[in-house]
């Protein structure tokens, strides 16, 4: 267990490099001079060459990586260019409505999205398992953002009873994490009936139900804990995908978190927060990946026991 | 005759394929008594594992039972509802299958999984049942119980898996032992080890044995009686020392033909040609009358009943060959 | 020439082979016919690809046309799903808009697809450095999961419709490239690529004759349900503002606008959503039908 952590470990680490230079080389793959970019069309050559410093695009580059590591370990990011603030103070403050969502969504969506999974399995080839499914492919179908406005527009327009953006109350939460969720809740819908369908073919199901256990028994303790371990790792890749995937939710509910900054930062070219951005989504992306695996070895006797 | 454990009658199952309901065991009936083991063999396919599962109604959602009687102890477990089952399997029939490694849950210690049928079946505290455990490890010949509960699967042998899954079978002490091609999967001194163990827990505990294999070295060694099966119908039924010396269909003078003998010099093995018919492309007359050498005109055309062939009863075969005269033609 | 009898071998062995790749198709449809939710799908999106092509000559009205007169009415019997805050024919635009949001996914995933498979093919073929060196590569890429990648890609190159394709592509290439990759290892393994290499084909005649076509089940499958995705990333990337900025209609931009009249015309977000979840929808039941038809081991 030992080694299989450790191996783990040490093989995360050059591919966090790889991604920390490519997320450095960014600014260095926008076609033409970013400075120009970042200072606008009819900005002087002053202007522009103002902006370069800020952007630190004067130095050699070999200066600026090392510069870019030096920031990556001492927490200096750089500041951004629109507000002044640090990257650091911009991005702080909008961490906690995105995790947030993100977990909340989570939540409902492992919990819906694997029930729905047993019931199709359990029930496979019967009513409930086409509804189920249709259910599942409709989740991975939807827009996000279509389905966040329809419920907009539904429960706070039409309805009145949550509110349509912000994030004042619990009730605030509702509506982006159902829309954050669906998606996820397909994917795992769809996961675990499959996994699960290939787990109750399994011999030592056949061993139980001979044993004389009740058909409930069977399903959960037999054949629910052996997919399991395949559904958590499903599940772990998910969240990771989710903070990213926030997004669109904040967009449709005007909600201050990391994804809506993304898209802000994009569109008024603030390449130093869009550099820290991408770099913490794709780190924290491949942590919770290394967590997962981790997990998988804990839960799985034959992983642990090497 | 004594009095009987199971008795199978006019066993008839069928599953669906494609729409359609095709037989996979027919009319199929035989009994066993207390102690005795009986062979069922036949060649992958001829519908003896679906009798084991009929008999446990276990059957795949697409398979049903649609006529005859299975009697334990004179009681119609056909008649039984799902909870009443329940309390059935592992008390009074339990099961060992072909693949131990398999058959156990991969990520369950073998004390859950041993301890999980006992407080089941019995009303025995943990403590109660983890003894109980024990005690069925060791009784199986696992040299170190202790070690054994706490370990997966995986961390064990097939040999091991496979006494394990006999000590499961044995922890809520049986009357009827169904075992599918127990040795199967296991190396050949493996094989030998736990066919000794189960004729040791029948001389013990006077169990039942169901015995499926199409192993005719297996049979000759553990069986008293045995059931020949094809294409899901019995051919013939016989003492087993009666069947090796003298098997009269040819399905089975072929099956028994087919086996090497030490010193015998044959050079090369007479094997029945052809192969098993699909279940739901059936032979009209005798099923197996496309592979038979003898097959005469009738043959093709009806089948034959399974009929008594000797004065006490205890041998039947399903051939035209004797029907009319009871002798060979 | 010593080849004359190779290829009248080769032309022996291709009129045997034929007949039989025939029915072997027919067999593929007929047993296709029998998922009805498959070829519901199919149909629509046959009528979606038809729309993309004869939509503007068709549809009621010019899409371009204002009516100042019938600003985000709903739906009635002259405008069957309402107009938009110019008082154009939101029905006549989506239709129209097929044609701009078709062609970016189609494209988008076409190209995606045609480097992913080669990545794939090489990498699980050669093995070896090379393996590790593109699926490093995917690694670097899958480490921006979902639209992300889509989104950073859209940073670098700027906006617009033409890199949106671009960005699209780029986000269906990884995944592609793993799909393929294992399904061309387990293709490596079966015999008659053992045979080919036997009789001395050269690795790239075996790579493309024999082990290509292997994988080109899976490749259909995914392709379908990547044209799916492909339409749900380029409509989110114009959702958030990076499509394109021109008056010809588009699904996601058309969503877009809808957004701030959501209050008072809530039938400028509902059609165009409707449309694209439904067109999702078909290519992802196609999918699922496809693969089952072509993998009877699945379900």
């Amino acid at each position: 267990m030992g080694r299989y952590l450790g191996k783990r470990l040490i093989s995360t680490i050059p591919l966090l490099l790889v991604i920390s230079f490519v997320v450095f080389m960014f600014i260095h793959m926008i076609p033409g001079d970013p400075a120009r970019l970042v200072a606008g069309q009819d900005a002087t050559k002053e202007d522009v060459a103002v902006v370069r410093e800020q952007l630190g695009l004067d130095e050699p580059l070999l200066v600026q990586y090392g510069k870019y590591m030096k920031g990556l370990f001492t927490g200096d990011l750089g500041s951004s260019i629109k507000n002044g603030k640090t990257v650091v103070e911009t991005i702080a403050p909008r961490l906690k409505p995105t995790i947030m969502l993100t977990f909340s969504s989570m939540i409902w969506a492992a919990i819906i999205g694997i029930a729905i999974g047993i019931i199709a399995a359990v029930f496979h080839g019967r009513i409930l398992d086409y509804v189920g499914m249709i259910i599942a492919i409709a989740g991975i179908s939807v827009p996000s953002f279509w389905l966040g406005l329809e419920l907009i527009q539904l429960f706070s327009v039409s309805l009145g009873w949550l509110p349509t953006s912000g994030l004042e109350t619990w009730k605030s939460y509702i509506l982006p994490s159902l829309t954050m969720g669906a998606g996820i809740m397909a994917v795992l819908a769809r996961f675990s009936r499959s996994s699960m369908l290939e787990t109750m073919r399994e011999d030592y199901v056949r061993t139980a139900r001979a044993k004389g256990l009740s058909e409930s028994l069977v399903v959960m303790r037999h054949a629910f804990k052996n997919s399991l371990i395949e559904i958590v790792t499903v599940a772990g890749l998910q969240i990771g995908g989710l903070l990213s995937g926030s997004v669109m939710a904040e967009t449709v509910f005007s909600i201050p978190g990391l994804g809506r900054l993304l898209v802000d930062s994009i569109q008024m070219r603030d390449y130093k927060v869009v550099q820290a951005l991408l770099l913490f989504f794709a780190t924290e992306y491949i942590l919770i990946n290394l967590i997962v695996d981790v997990l998988y070895g804990v839960i799985n006797p034959r992983v642990r026991y090497e | 005759m004594a009095e009987k454990l199971l008795e199978v009658k006019n066993l008839r199952t069928e599953f669906k394929r494609d729409k359609t309901w095709v037989t996979a065991v027919n009319n199929v009936s035989f009994s066993i008594q207390p102690g005795e083991i009986l062979g069922l063999v036949g060649e992958s396919g001829c519908g003896k594992s679906v009798t084991s599962l009929s008999i446990m109604k276990l059957l795949a959602r697409n398979s049903k039972i649609s006529n005859g009687e299975i009697l334990l102890n004179g009681k119609d477990l056909l008649k039984e509802d799902k909870k009443g089952m329940r309390k059935i399997r592992g008390r009074e029939v339990a099961m060992i299958f072909q693949e131990p490694m398999n058959s156990l849950n991969p990520c369950m210690r073998i004390e859950k999984q041993l301890t999980e049928a006992i407080l089941l079946h019995n009303n025995f505290s943990k403590e109660e049942a983890h003894n109980r455990a024990f005690e069925v490890l060791k009784s199986v010949g696992i040299p170190e119980p202790d070690m054994t509960l706490k370990s997966y699967p995986h961390q064990l042998s097939g040999g091991m898996c496979q006494r394990v899954m006999i000590a499961m079978a044995m922890s809520c002490e049986p009357e009827l032992l169904i075992a599918d091609e127990p040795t199967t999967a296991l190396d050949v001194t493996i094989q030998a080890q736990i066919l000794e163990l189960m004729e040791d827990i029948r001389a013990k505990k006077n169990t039942g044995i169901l015995m499926i294999t199409h192993d005719l070295g297996v049979v000759a060694e553990m069986c008293s009686r045995v059931v020949v099966m094809y294409a899901g119908r019995i051919v013939e039924e016989a003492p087993v020392q009666e069947l090796f010396a003298d098997p009269k269909h040819p399905y089975t003078q072929g099956l028994i033909g087919s086996v090497p003998k030490l010193g015998s010099g044959v050079e090369s093995l007479p094997s029945i040609p052809g192969s098993v018919p699909d279940l739901s492309v059936m032979p009209k007359g005798c099923k197996f009358a496309p592979r038979c050498k003898y097959a005469m005109d009738i043959c093709h055309q009806q089948e034959p009943e399974l009929a008594d062939i000797n004065e006490a009863g205890t041998r039947k075969c399903r051939c035209h060959l004797l029907n009319k005269t009871g002798k060979e033609a | 020439m010593a080849d004359k009898n190779t290829t009248s071998n080769i032309n022996l062995a291709a009129a045997e082979e034929l007949p039989k790749a025939q029915s072997k198709f027919k067999e593929f449809v007929k047993k296709f016919m029998k998922r009805k939710t498959a070829v519901i799908s199919l149909a629509f999106i046959v009528f979606i690809i038809l729309m993309a092509i004869i939509g503007p000559y068709v549809v009621p009205y010019d899409p371009q046309a204002p009516d100042y007169t019938a600003m985000m009415q709903g739906p009635s019997v002259a405008h069957i799903w309402g107009t938009n805050e110019y008082g154009q024919d939101v029905f006549s635009r989506l239709m129209v808009g097929t044609r701009l949001s078709l062609t970016c996914a189609l494209t988008a995933t076409i190209i995606g697809t045609a480097i992913g498979v080669v990545l794939g093919l090489i990498a699980g073929f050669y093995g070896g450095i090379i393996d590790s060196l593109i699926m490093r590569c995917c690694d670097v890429l899958f480490a921006f999961p979902d639209i992300l990648l889509a989104i950073a890609v859209v940073a670098i190159i700027g906006q617009g419709m033409v890199n949106v394709m671009i960005a699209v592509a780029v986000f269906t290439v990884p995944s592609f490239a793993r799909i393929i990759r294992s399904a061309t290892i387990s293709v490596k393994q079966a015999p008659y690529v053992e045979v080919a290499r036997s009789l001395g084909c050269s690795n790239t005649r075996i790579l493309f004759v024999h082990i290509f076509p292997g994988t080109i089940q899976s490749m259909i499958v995914n392709f379908t349900m990547r044209v799916g995705t492909a339409i749900l990333a380029a409509s989110s990337l114009s959702f958030l503002g990076f499509g394109a900025n021109v008056t010809e209609p588009d699904w996601g931009s058309m969503l877009s606008t809808g957004r701030n009249y959501l209050n008072t015309a809530p039938h400028m977000v509902l059609f165009p959503g409707i449309l694209i979840f439904l067109t999702v929808l078909a290519f992802n039941l196609l999918g699922d039908g496809l693969r089952d038809t072509l993998d009877p081991k699945m379900n």
